[in-house]
């Protein structure tokens, strides 16, 4: 990418409300060029407060933030040209879809007839064509939120900021809206900071994930990696499903390395976080990537007794007692092969030590 | 329904219409039962009232009903010249059952009212009256007082002949109704009542309008701050609820009058000459206060209820739109409270308009209204039926101002909490 890849940059940031907390710890996060980051983490991680910052609501305690370069922590909101996407749409009751589009246009002296074309332009982006003179109140929730989506983005600015835009939407409505700003995204090509706690919206929509916790970024990479690839058992927790081991490294290798666990069974990971013998880990393993009755040669297998069948159409969940923890949970592929899937019944788990990450003690 | 489309009826063969009528019946009762009593409270405490007050404000007809055959006579005479005998006869045989009633004292001073100079002159008839011989009585009275033979006076009878008249509102506009029946202004040295309507007018418009510049950025601060100063605030804003209007008063008198804690305070810092002690009381400077901070609460309290439901993001989303602060403000922030505006604006003036207790306390001779004037004919001159007229007079004005008001802003539009 020949892009900008400092184009928004958070440098040392820190931010406290009370004198006390500090709710955004050390923050440093490089945004590029017309990159769709998105901020995801529980409610108090500190990512809204990142984006009001960014916004200029806000102002850092510590550290500054730069804007294509420029420090931005002295200047006002209104000039630092950046749209904004509230969670509850905030669109002016009292003026029609016409007048929101053009508020930003008119405080900036546009001409009236390039208003006209550029209102034009941005309704349509968002398929709202002929809505011009209906009031906000007339509108259905997704309608609202597209002309929200459309007056941020219609004075063309720089960066845009969502800040939980599809949370007050229904779930059909939420994941049509998510392609939807994400093929805006890209035929326009502006950088967007996307604030959600919904990990399947985050996965969906971003190229880059930063995950919040406690005030801190846990980790920041594509959607991909994240789920993949998480580096530290809060991330592994949080994106997707996840069963967990608790114990203790035994017989570390830089490729492979030992795990006994808290029952006294042993199991092959792959060392993440962890660096020598003792070291105390929790064992994360994607449902997915353990299987039943496999002919492949993997290097953990073990027996378990099944504890609960779930129907869900295209794959079953299959909850095991296994090595100890009664939670392990299992897809099995909607196909014929799997029939012996039967309450009460042994059946044989296997998985890749490669799959199976010792991660940070919880 | 047209008569084509064929009527729905229930399972059991009745039209839906009847049923759902029926059904909905009970309910209707019900809900009407749960009105009833305030209903009544406000039919004999506020609508009987003010139909009573009409009717006393234009009510004529003691004269009417004290002199029935006179009128009756007089219907005929087109008041040009000297009435004919059948008139004389007529006056005659009322006064004479009212001198019987003993009840000519009223009288004379009903039509003394309409034109000075007619209490001497029935008094003088009635003396002569015992001596009258029947018939002519045209020149026994004639004979009786020169004025008798003025066919001026009997035009001033005639005047009296309608059980209803509008005298008592005219009257309230410094005008009446001269000999040929025209409406006329009183002279210009005793023109009091316009004055003090103007005033009213005035000193309600001012007293809103500082109302609202003092209780926007209250009622802004209300609805922003957090809920423990915000709670603290509003505490402050509603004291003055909590106190007698009356004390209220007379601390603003403690507190205004020549030695009073203002002018020490003014005095202390050198802004005034010790002998040079500008009166703050007893005239419009002292209303305008002590109304002002009256008020204040009942501007306030609707424009804070507007303020609270505004979302703060509508003024965030604004500034990350580009808008300076003042535009944002001028442009989203106020035409969202205009609702609460109107309610305030309108509550105040309202109050204002009809205020009493405040100006005839601190307002001396120039800063009275006319309610005091109300109330001044109420107690005093016990002329009630001027009175009821000018408080009509001022009830009118107040829907007229309602109606202003729906007009440009819209009534729906009104928030009061």
């Amino acid at each position: 990418m020949l892009n900008n890849q400092q184009f928004v940059r958070f440098d040392k940031v820190d931010k406290s409300y009370d004198g006390k907390v500090l709710v955004v710890k050390d923050l440093n996060l490089d945004i590029a060029e017309g990159e769709f980051i998105t901020m995801l983490g529980p409610s108090g991680s500190g990512k809204t407060t990142c984006l009001m910052m960014l916004a200029g609501f806000e102002t850092p305690t510590n550290g500054e933030i730069y804007l294509d370069s420029n420090p931005i922590s002295n200047i006002p909101p209104h000039k630092r040209g950046i749209g904004m996407v509230f969670q509850n749409y905030a669109l002016f009751p009292h003026m029609t879809v016409y007048e929101n589009l053009a508020f930003p246009l008119r405080v900036r002296k546009v001409s009236k007839d390039e208003i006209d074309k550029k209102v034009d332009k941005a309704l349509s982006m968002v398929s709202l064509t002929g809505f011009e003179n209906r009031m906000p109140g007339q509108l259905s929730g997704g309608q609202q939120q597209r002309v929200a989506v459309a007056r941020a983005l219609v004075f063309d600015p720089a960066v845009v900021l969502m800040d939980e835009p599809l949370g007050a939407l229904d779930k059909n409505l939420r994941e049509s809206m998510q392609y939807e700003i994400k093929h805006i995204h890209e035929s326009i090509g502006v950088t967007v900071v996307y604030v959600t706690h919904d990990q399947g919206e985050a996965l969906t929509m971003s190229n880059r994930i930063a995950v919040f916790n406690d005030g801190k970024v846990q980790q920041l990479s594509s959607p991909d990696k994240l789920y993949e690839e998480p580096v530290n058992s809060f991330v592994a927790e949080f994106i997707g499903e996840n069963n967990t081991f608790g114990g203790q490294v035994t017989n570390f290798s830089k490729e492979k390395c030992k795990v006994k666990l808290d029952d006294g069974s042993e199991i092959f990971a792959n060392p993440i976080t962890v660096k020598s013998n003792g070291d105390k880990t929790t064992v994360s393993l994607r449902p997915e990537r353990a299987l039943i009755n496999t002919k492949e040669k993997m290097d953990n297998n073990f027996k378990g007794k099944i504890e609960e069948v779930i129907y869900h159409g295209d794959h079953t969940r299959v909850r095991l007692n296994l090595l100890g923890n009664k939670e392990f949970i299992l897809k099995v592929p909607n196909s014929s092969a799997n029939m012996d899937i039967k309450l009460g019944n042994q059946i044989n788990v296997s998985w890749n030590s490669h799959d199976a990450r010792a991660l940070d003690p919880k | 329904m047209s008569s084509e489309t064929r009527q729905i009826l229930t399972t059991d063969g009745i039209p839906l219409e009847v049923s759902l009528k029926k059904a909905e019946r009970k309910n209707k009762i019900k809900a009407f039962l749960l009105v009833a009593p305030l209903l009544l409270f406000l039919l004999i405490t506020y609508i009987f009232p003010i139909g009573d007050m009409l009717l006393r404000s234009v009510d004529d007809k003691m004269v009417t009903e004290m002199l029935p055959k006179t009128f009756k006579s007089m219907e005929d005479w087109d008041g040009n010249e000297m009435p004919p005998e059948e008139v004389f006869e007529a006056f005659y045989l009322d006064f004479q059952k009212l001198v019987e009633e003993k009840r000519d004292g009223k009288l004379s001073t009903q039509l003394n009212y309409t034109k000075n100079g007619f209490k001497s002159i029935l008094k003088k008839l009635r003396r002569k009256a015992k001596n009258f011989e029947e018939g002519n009585y045209k020149e026994q009275i004639m004979a009786v007082h020169k004025r008798w033979a003025d066919v001026e006076y009997w035009r001033a009878i005639k005047r009296r002949a309608p059980a209803f008249t509008s005298s008592k509102y005219l009257k309230g506009m410094d005008m009446y109704k001269n000999e040929e029946g025209k409406i006329v202004s009183v002279e210009e040295d005793r023109r009091i009542h316009r004055v003090l309507w103007l005033r009213t007018l005035e000193i309600a418009f001012f007293v809103t309008l500082l109302c609202f510049l003092m209780a926007y950025p209250i009622a802004h601060l209300l609805a922003t701050l957090p809920m423990k100063y915000s709670n603290l605030l509003m505490i402050c804003v509603l004291l003055p609820f909590w106190t007698s209007l009356l004390v209220r008063t007379a601390s603003w008198m403690i507190l205004l009058q020549q030695q009073g804690v203002v002018n020490d305070f003014f005095v202390m810092i050198g802004l005034v000459a010790d002998d040079n002690r500008p009166e703050m009381m007893y005239n419009k400077t002292g209303t305008y206060v002590a109304m002002t901070q009256i008020l204040l609460p009942f501007m306030v309290l609707p424009l804070y209820s507007v303020m609270k439901t505004i979302s703060p993001s509508l003024m965030r989303a604004g500034k990350s739109l580009g808008g300076t602060p003042f535009v944002t403000f001028w442009k989203v922030y106020f035409p969202l409270t205009i609702p609460g505006i109107g309610a305030g604006c309108l509550l105040v003036f309202i109050l204002a308009i009809g205020y009493y207790i405040t100006p005839a306390l601190v307002g001396g001779a120039s800063g009275t209204l006319i309610s005091n004037q109300i109330a001044f004919h109420m107690k005093s001159t016990l002329d009630w039926s001027f009175a009821s007229a000018m408080g009509l007079m001022l009830l009118a004005g107040v829907l007229a101002i309602y109606w202003i008001y729906n007009k440009l802003v819209g009534i729906d539009n009104i928030k009061l909490g």
